[in-house]
């Protein structure tokens, strides 16, 4: 190996130097087969990089509070030395967006590329969830045009009206999917078109369901049946279409939230398999660079030192313990998959037939495409990776006084911890499940949602202020009835209009 | 393969509207905040940015979640000697262990924190004294520097370059560089010469020819000394110095007597703080000097100032003398710009009044610029009050004013603004 063949020596980047390294990574991945968007690298600074932080990772955001606050505290704690940025945003974008921040060395951006600008740029390319969900060629000129279509309100319906409407949506974001339907790809300039129209149709909907004077032989009919016919989840949706004091603008603005909040609903499903794949492709690419000695030492090292320092996962009884790290459960998850293919043990064949002694690339890509989280962990986590981080599963029953260890690693725990562990991530288990259950129609035209209970969680103490928000895009009095396990009612919660 | 693009130069503050609506929303807070911290700080200290802190509950943004309770059952890593079917204890909440996601939605009770810069505070302390905008900019405005020339420095844009520095440099360099060449051409010319004499028609041709190129060689090479180059560019440099102005004290005078209570005493110091704003506005150094006074008048720094309490009855003419006193010592008026601020409650003895009237009007108002009175929360106006409107007849610098609440300050300082102005 001689020193010529080097990209670079020391931690100085220039443009150049992020080229060439570009060009090498970009040739790796197409050897192992990754499938990626197009890529745009973006070099910014630390105050940029603040500033896509608080747009909570999109490049361009409507104008709200919250997201000042968000800045707000991240500047004061990047200040004080409290927490250190991120060294990438990547959006799932075509082409997809990664942003580099200036102040890392030449290693931590061929880290950052191999990483977001492949990794995670083929994971949103080829995952069904963001296949289904998400629209990588459209979003950026969505939220072009969400922004203007609310800064376009501000000038006509004032500040104060948008922020409002924008507030009450947010407090209802993650209630604003339909997890069980495809939805339509978006498209902004259809969504332009479309605007319009839906005002339009939308008041004439509006109109035929609050008809004043009911016909009277319907009357009794549509007393007993409830409205809707079918609970539903997704309640920004229901409001969207069903509200019956929203103005049109008000409407597209729920609209917007929703949308936004659609398209983030597959990261959020996806967190450990994503960081997984990207962790696992950089570590694999950039240890391919070095062994066709196109790094140095240095450069492997220094490379090696923030791999193990990103997937490092520390134990529950330590001080630094908040949770599973997704990209240690993710790397490892990815690792162990491709050993079991390469060297598969007697164990591995008895619980993974299938895939035991396969093509690893071949394994992964399928695993990537055709998962999420909780689908991903309970196909592949194996025994040994189980007894590798020693996952154990303990029950937190508030009617027990002491707490019980329901499952460790070892034969008879394999199954329990595996479907657990794959629980922790299924989204409906982990946020309550509220649904709208009636509108009166024909009285005082109140909302009842449902809480459906499960293992007898309670709600948080915000409920109640959510339940404001939910009564101020509703116009009238809103319930939320507590359902328990046994399907009876347990208790109500109610907040009327004031007027 | 992709596109990289430098973004660097694009704009850093894409949040500064999020930032701005982020006060806005929670004006009233940060309000509060700001007040508290007034009361806080020195009159001196007023002129920087705060750090705010707002209880997070006012801000929180409510969304659904589960709490604590029920049944929850986690994954954690890194078991070491637990197996199945152990009962632990529950430990306390919040630590590690304690049904993982749970514990991690749990409400933090921490004051969200964030700084105010020094324009946005002025704002908020501003906001309730009822400034016309046109004030609120000049006292908002940072001091104007002037541009001085500090020497000169190897880089800067073409239109500072000194050419006579620029020259001289290059002439040194073309010495240095040159020199050692034409020490070499000087003897190869000599050598050349000799040979020439000497050898007039014989053999030793090559060596002349060597020789010769030689010498055309070290001609090109001292040609090639470039005139000019950009190492020998000398810029002027020049810094900013804030202006210069001359210096100035304020006197505080305040009534300490048992009338004086802390609502009267912080309206007191928003008067004084305001004054102090308009002084740094035009002078560079500023000296304060607090008399407080009841029968007898005392200097006293500004944390006594504003906080101790005396009681007993009220001489005002004490701390009048006591000033004079002070500027004949210390703050001769040939030397320094002499600004007053009195406040009191209008409370003094009967016959002490006359005497204050004479004193400022033949000792005090002709060394001063400008004499501030201000009566706060007073019943009824006094004896004080209608021998002071006698003097704001004789001066146009003296001004009275009688104050129910903090927006009346601002009227006091109307003339003093406009003299400044003008």
């Amino acid at each position: 190996m001689s020193t010529k063949n080097y990209i670079s020596t020391g931690s100085e980047w220039n443009f150049d130097l992020i080229t060439r390294y570009d060009e090498e990574i970009s040739k790796i991945a197409a050897e192992y087969g990754l499938d990626t968007y197009p890529n745009q690298i973006e070099v910014i600074t630390a105050e940029q990089m603040m500033d896509a932080y608080s747009s909570v990772g999109m490049p361009l955001g409507y104008h709200h509070w919250s997201f000042g606050k968000q800045f707000m505290n991240t500047e004061q704690r990047y200040r004080r030395g409290q927490m250190g940025l991120a060294y990438e945003i990547v959006i799932n974008s075509n082409p997809c967006i990664s942003y580099l921040m200036e102040e890392n060395t030449m290693t931590m951006q061929a880290l950052v590329i191999a990483h977001a600008a492949y990794g995670h740029n083929s994971f949103f390319k080829n995952n069904y969830l963001f296949k289904s969900w998400t629209n990588a060629d459209a979003i950026i000129d969505y939220l072009l045009f969400a922004r203007n279509f609310i800064s376009e309100c501000e000038t006509r319906y004032g500040e104060e009206a948008v922020e409002l409407t924008l507030d009450s949506c947010h407090a209802l974001m993650n209630y604003g999917v339909d997890r069980y339907h495809r939805p339509s790809p978006l498209s902004a300039f259809d969504e332009r078109e479309r605007q319009i129209e839906r005002e339009e149709y939308l008041q004439s909907q509006l109109n035929d369901l609050w008809r004043t004077i009911p016909a009277k032989e319907q009357k009794k009919a549509d007393n007993e049946q409830r409205f809707p016919s079918e609970p539903q989840e997704n309640l920004l949706y229901f409001i969207e279409k069903n509200s019956p004091l929203l103005q049109p603008w008000q409407r597209e603005i729920v609209r917007i939230v929703r949308k936004t909040a659609q398209y983030f609903y597959p990261q959020r499903q996806t967190q450990v398999m994503n960081e997984g794949w990207a962790t696992f492709w950089h570590y694999t690419i950039l240890n391919t660079l070095y062994d066709r000695g196109l790094v140095d030492d240095g450069f492997i090292m220094e490379f090696l030192q923030s791999h193990t320092s990103v997937v490092y996962q520390p134990a529950f009884d330590s001080p630094y313990y908040s949770g599973i790290n997704p990209y240690a459960l993710g790397f490892s998850m990815m690792s162990d998959i491709r050993r079991i293919c390469e060297n598969p043990t007697e164990e591995d064949r008895r619980w993974f037939p299938d895939i035991a002694g396969s093509d690893w690339i071949k394994t992964l890509d399928f695993a990537m495409r055709h998962f999420k989280d909780e689908s991903f962990i309970q196909q592949y986590l194996s025994p040994r990776l189980i007894r590798e981080m020693k996952l154990f599963s303990v029950l937190d029953d508030d009617k027990k006084l002491k707490l019980e260890i329901t499952a460790i690693h070892d034969d008879a725990g394999y199954q329990n911890i595996r479907s657990k562990l794959a629980n922790q991530y299924n989204l409906s288990t982990q946020e309550p499940n509220i649904q709208v259950y009636n509108v009166d129609r024909h009285g005082d035209r109140s909302l009842t949602l449902r809480h459906y209970r499960q293992n007898r969680k309670p709600l948080n103490q915000h409920s109640q202020e959510v339940l404001k928000h939910v009564s101020r895009l509703w116009g009238f009095t809103v319930h939320l009835e507590t359902i328990d396990e046994q399907d009876q009612l347990e208790s109500t919660q109610e907040c009327s209009v004031e007027r | 393969m992709g596109q990289i693009i430098d973004r660097r130069l694009n704009g850093k503050n894409k949040s500064a509207v999020n930032r701005q609506r982020f006060i806005r929303r929670f004006k009233q807070q940060i309000k509060k905040a700001v007040t508290e911290s007034v009361s806080e700080r020195s009159i001196t200290d007023m002129d920087s940015g705060e750090k705010i802190n707002i209880p997070s509950r006012d801000i929180s943004e409510p969304v659904f979640r589960h709490d604590q309770g029920g049944k929850h059952e986690a994954i954690h890593p890194g078991n070491s000697d637990f197996v199945t079917g152990d009962k632990i204890k529950r430990p306390p909440s919040g630590s590690a262990g304690s049904g993982g996601q749970a514990s991690n939605e749990g409400e933090g009770t921490d004051d969200f924190t964030f700084d105010l810069s020094r324009e946005e505070f002025l704002e908020f302390f501003f906001e309730d004294l009822a400034l016309p905008d046109l004030t609120k900019t000049q006292l908002a405005t940072i001091v104007e520097f002037k541009t001085v020339r500090a020497g000169f420095t190897n880089d800067g844009i073409p239109s500072n370059i000194n050419i006579i520095r620029s020259l001289r440099g290059a002439l040194g360099r073309r010495l240095a560089m040159g020199g050692p060449l034409r020490n070499q051409l000087k003897e190869a010319e000599l050598a050349l010469e000799s040979l020439q004499r000497e050898n007039a028609d014989n053999n030793k041709k090559e060596e002349i020819i060597a020789l010769e190129s030689e010498i055309s060689d070290l001609k090109r090479r001292i040609e090639c000394i470039p005139f000019i180059d950009s190492f020998d560019l000398r810029y002027n440099n020049h810094v900013q110095q804030p202006k210069p102005s001359t210096r100035a004290v304020m006197f505080c005078l305040m009534d300490v007597s048992g009338s004086m209570d802390q609502a009267r005493k912080d309206i007191a110091k928003r008067f004084f703080i305001l004054l102090y704003l308009f002084l740094t506005r035009t002078y560079d150094k500023i000296d304060l000097v607090f008399i407080r006074h009841h029968t007898i008048a005392k200097e006293v720094d500004e944390d006594e100032f504003f906080h101790s309490r005396e009681t007993g009855g009220t001489v005002v003419s004490s701390a009048l003398e006591m000033m004079h006193d002070i500027i004949r010592e210390r703050y001769p008026s040939s030397e320094w710009n002499i600004y007053a601020a009195q406040a009191s409650d209008g409370d003094n003895w009967h016959d002490d009044s006359p005497i204050c009237r004479s004193l400022l009007d033949e000792k005090i108002m002709p060394l001063v610029q400008y004499f501030a009175y201000v009566e706060i929360m007073a019943d009824r106006h006094q004896r004080l009050w209608e021998e002071y409107e006698l003097i704001r007849e004789n001066y146009s610098n003296f001004a009275m004013q009688d104050i129910a609440s903090a927006s009346d300050i601002f009227p006091v300082f109307r003339k003093l603004f406009k003299k400044q102005t003008a």
